[in-house]
């Protein structure tokens, strides 16, 4: 999208409605939300991809070598992946200012 | 132990493809079950794939106005016609093959509701296009009331339940009536597959959702998505409430396929149900004795559906 989200007004909406930009949602930083925040253990990851099945957010990037990453732009601190995971490796704590 | 495990390296969960078709940035709530569910739906159903979504949570979070989470046809239509404007998108594209206006091709077409808009408002409009036999696949996100609106009851709330428009007080614990079924009500019009399904069972929800997408005609897939939000739950628990509903018998996962159930998570003992009443503020106000008129209630429905199973299959 060419113009940040709070600068669109009605002239930049098309008739109808119609959205062109498949995805387009993805600017949006839903983190800001976060009052927890993961945090990740690498060496008890037993790489089963777990947390990347369960995140609603679509916040857990799984790397090449198998180990996964939290993409803090969007993860909203839910603590489903820290709940589910099976070694313990996230843990979720409060998120200092 | 290292080396042992990545010789080992075949985890289900990383086989899934990793392409997305709803994108990160949608508006739902923290632990938002239902959109895991939508979210493993899309990824299924893939770039071939037309959505008609009537209005509900789903449709709010997934299209803020100039933005869009889609990365496939999506349209938005009002909660009495999804099935019916899936139906209009299928006959469409149909007569396009038919006249060469478009290559010979195979192209999903589906159509989301959530329990309002499908038990209560849309059940018309689905019972049509059910009747009339197109090929699409219906999926309902049912988490058990109007949550989009502030958590009113619908036809899909459970009994006992506390909403909104059933509060809890003195005289009246909650919801009166029992919880509508719905997938029997779709299995009734002799349509190809039915099934029901929960994102805390990830693999099972996609493999139902395939086999919905490659069955030929009409098919209903019921997911039951657990709404922290609504259901007065902390939001990490969100995948342990699926799994409980499940293991209590409250919400016991099926299919029919051409008449013949089949129950996908056969559990030779079934929890009591007040493992899963309990962790919820919507039961809170839940009596011993209501907790035993549900367990009643429950076992009857799953002994009843035990029995269509051995009735479907003999012979």
């Amino acid at each position: 999208m060419a113009k940040p989200e709070n600068e669109i007004t009605w002239k930049d909406i098309k008739v109808g409605f119609v959205v062109d930009e498949p995805g387009s949602a993805s600017v949006y930083r839903t983190g800001d939300w976060r009052s927890q925040r993961p945090v990740y253990e690498r060496e008890r990851c037993i790489r089963c991809g777990t947390c990347y099945v369960y995140c609603p957010d679509m916040a857990i990037k799984i790397l090449k070598d198998g180990y996964i990453e939290h993409d803090l732009y969007y993860c909203k601190g839910c603590g489903i992946c820290a709940e589910e995971c099976p070694t313990g490796a996230i843990i979720i704590v409060d998120e200092e200012e | 132990m290292d080396k042992f495990l990545d010789r080992l390296n075949i985890y289900a969960s990383r086989l899934v493809l990793q392409k997305e078709y709803l994108m990160p940035g949608h508006r739902a709530c923290q632990g938002c079950a239902e959109v895991l569910a939508l979210r493993l739906v899309a990824k299924v159903l893939g770039r071939n794939n037309i959505i008609a979504s009537a209005t509900g949570c789903m449709e709010i979070v997934s299209s803020p106005l100039p933005l869009t989470s889609w990365n496939v046809p999506w349209i938005h239509v009002a909660f009495e016609n999804a099935a019916a404007v899936a139906s209009g998108i299928e006959a469409g594209l149909k007569a396009l093959m038919r006249k060469g206006g478009l290559p010979q091709q195979k192209i999903n077409v589906m159509a989301m509701a959530g329990d309002g808009g499908t038990s209560d408002i849309g059940l018309q409009a689905l019972s049509g296009a059910m009747e009339r036999g197109h090929d699409f696949v219906y999926v309902c996100f049912d988490n058990e009331a109007y949550m989009n609106t502030g958590i009113q009851r619908s036809s899909s709330t459970p009994f006992g339940a506390s909403t909104t428009t059933s509060p809890a007080g003195k005289v009246v614990p909650g919801q009166t009536t029992w919880k509508k079924n719905m997938p029997e009500i779709a299995a009734a019009h002799n349509i190809p597959y039915v099934a029901t399904a929960c994102p805390s069972y990830p693999f099972d929800l996609m493999e139902k959702v395939k086999k919905a997408a490659d069955i030929e005609g009409p098919a209903y897939i019921h997911i039951l998505s657990v709404c922290p939000t609504g259901w007065r739950l902390p939001p990490q628990l969100a995948i342990h409430a699926g799994r409980l509903a499940v293991e209590t018998g409250i919400f016991p996962l099926y299919e029919v396929e051409r008449g013949k159930y089949r129950l996908s998570v056969d559990l030779p003992e079934l929890r009591p149900v007040e493992e899963y009443l309990k962790i919820q503020g919507r039961f809170r106000h839940l009596t011993p004795e209501m907790i035993d008129k549900i367990q009643q209630r429950v076992l009857e429905e799953y002994e009843k559906l035990k029995k269509k199973v051995e009735m479907t299959n003999e012979g």
